[in-house]
């Protein structure tokens, strides 16, 4: 186990905004093939140590490692196409475009990568299959040529996950997936989630506690900038430090 | 189903050039002089709609473009004896090289400030031909000669000055320009512009360069700009920097809006209504350009999205 390099490895980044401290010294690890939550009260950085690893955001100090390479200073689009998909807090799908064409950019993104490692051509077929499959895998295929802004709430999230599975992510970061969702939907997700994890590691942002302790292998605790715990559901659920700072006292939020 | 829409567009395409190259049959010889103006205008118009259109980036530059072209053509061609071909080609370099470098510098701009920095950079274009008068003759222009303005082909020479062969020369440069436009609608390229002039960020996290495809567009719209003002100063044989004036940098945004943005016919059809609305009135009023602006505010209200915007919205959803 100790001889296995993690999927992903950050050492001792630090960030801040105007003085204000967001992250303040994260080391994070994470094996290939986990489901990891990040879970923390409002403004504990969780969402800026993520846009670190996805590079919307560059560290002032520290590393970060992607499948064993420093990817500290490559741009966000660069990060993308080895492997690092990032879904929007806020649904951010493209309103104006089709549902097809949505997911069409995440596909066409893998094949001209394909075409320019020269795997294989670029071609409207392998196109047409690939959105295809990614609709059908979130249950969208019905609704292809829609534009994407008329489709429900729940639908325009389950639209944003096929547009990071479409892009074959080794790893998919989803910052708080469940919000705005029904239970219903709720589960539906879960049993996605779960799947994308058979040949994917998964980090996601998540607040609501049911969810987490249902999906993740190990659990995160930020607070403050900082990592506070880590460990199983079970461990985290037991913790006093993070009962304390995020549970709330009582300890079964 | 998408294999009929490209079908059906693609169809749409072909009939509209085969429409446009009966009228050269049948227009009376004042209306057909004015289309082959109207078609080389639309390409320029085509060319400022990859950008604006497609990509979203509203540019108050365009003329530099054109007159790039305009002045690449017409200095060959007038001072270093160069052929019709070699002129043309020389348009469309100097056009393209012109995109890389504004755009460059440009992008790193958006919105107003970008509006602001291609006006001002098309400014200094149009100035720039002013100051250098000995070689340009300044706003009088140069008239390159009938005898200069013949394309040979083959063994065959076509005499551009002539009507017939400027129309079929001007409406195979639309075609193309048509074309090209409507393959790089449909291709990965022209999905990604929309896409930056949608969600610039959303598109980034999808592992696109957004700075280079905005490179991109704007060294092609540069280019069928350029091929535009190219065309003209080969084809009308005046080469004058009113073309490089901030009017020219109006203008196609006006004829884009008008007919569609982000449309492949709207070009041609904002190029073409503009021209008739203004050369109508004006037959009836010295005020005709009172009329053009009470028609682009009843445009504007009732049509938003432009003419062949609103027949997109309103019946025929698949046109291009």
């Amino acid at each position: 186990m100790a001889a296995v390099k993690p999927l992903l490895a950050v050492r001792d980044v630090h960030k801040s905004f105007d003085g204000l401290t967001a992250v303040d010294g994260v080391d994070f690890d994470l094996p290939a093939g986990e489901i990891r939550a990040i879970i923390g009260p409002n403004g504990a950085g969780k969402t800026t140590f993520v846009n670190l690893v996805c590079g919307r955001v560059m560290p002032d100090s520290g590393q970060v490692l992607f499948a064993g390479e420093d990817i500290t200073h490559l741009p966000a689009h660069a990060r993308v196409r080895r492997g690092i998909a990032y879904t929007f807090q806020i649904t951010s799908v493209f309103t104006q475009l089709s549902v097809y064409d949505n997911v069409a950019l995440s596909v066409q993104r893998t094949l001209i990568d394909h075409k320019e490692r020269g795997e294989s051509r670029f071609s409207a077929a392998d196109l047409r299959r690939g959105v295809d499959h990614a609709l059908e895998r979130v249950g969208l295929s019905d609704r292809s040529a829609m534009p994407a802004g008329e489709l429900a709430y729940g639908h325009q999230r389950l639209l944003e996950l096929a547009m990071g599975l479409a892009l074959k992510p080794r790893l998919l970061i989803l910052d708080e997936p469940t919000q705005g969702l029904s239970d219903s939907e709720i589960e539906g997700f879960g049993v996605l989630v779960r799947e994308i994890a058979a040949d994917a590691t998964v980090l996601l942002i998540e607040h609501n506690m049911p969810v987490v302790m249902a999906l993740a292998h190990r659990i995160t605790v930020m607070d403050q900038g900082r990592v506070l715990a880590e460990g199983s559901p079970d461990e985290i659920r037991a913790n006093a430090d993070v009962q304390h700072a995020y549970l709330g006292v009582s300890g079964d939020a | 189903m998408a294999d009929k829409t490209a079908m059906r567009s693609l169809l749409l395409h072909v009939a509209v050039i085969g429409v446009l190259l009966a009228l050269n049959f049948v227009l009376p010889e004042y209306h057909r002089g004015v289309f082959s103006r109207i078609l080389v205008l639309a390409v320029f118009a085509m060319g400022y709609n990859l950008l604006f259109g497609y990509c979203g980036l509203l540019s108050l530059g365009h003329a530099m473009f054109f007159a790039a072209g305009l002045y690449g053509a017409g200095l060959t061609v007038y001072h270093l004896d160069w052929g019709v071909a070699a002129g043309f080609a020389a348009g469309i370099m100097a056009g393209a090289t012109l995109a890389l470098a504004i755009g460059l510098l440009a992008l790193r701009t958006t919105g107003v400030a970008f509006m602001i920095v291609t006006l001002m950079f098309s400014q200094v274009f149009y100035l720039t031909t002013l100051y250098f008068t000995t070689w340009t003759r300044g706003e009088e222009g140069l008239v390159l000669r009938q005898d200069v303005r013949q394309l040979g082909l083959g063994g065959v020479s076509l005499d551009l000055s002539d009507p017939a062969t400027r129309y079929f020369v001007a409406l195979a440069l639309f075609a193309v320009v048509l074309f090209a436009t409507l393959a790089i609608a449909r291709a990965p390229l022209g999905r990604v512009l929309v896409a930056i002039r949608e969600n610039e960020e959303r598109t980034r996290m999808l592992g696109y360069d957004v700075f280079a495809n905005k490179l991109a567009a704007v060294v092609l719209s540069g280019l069928f700009c350029a091929a535009a003002g190219a065309a003209y100063a080969l084809l009308f044989g005046y080469v004058g920097s009113s073309f490089a004036a901030i009017q020219y940098s109006i203008l196609p945004l006006l004829w884009v809006l008008l007919g569609g943005a982000a449309t492949t016919l709207g070009p041609l059809v904002g190029t073409l209504f503009m021209f008739y609305v203004i050369d109508i009135a004006s037959g009836f009023t010295s005020a005709y350009m009172l009329v053009v602006g009470v028609a682009l505010i009843v445009l504007v209200l009732f049509f938003p999205r432009g003419i062949v915007g609103a027949i997109r919205e309103r019946w025929l959803p698949w046109l291009p």
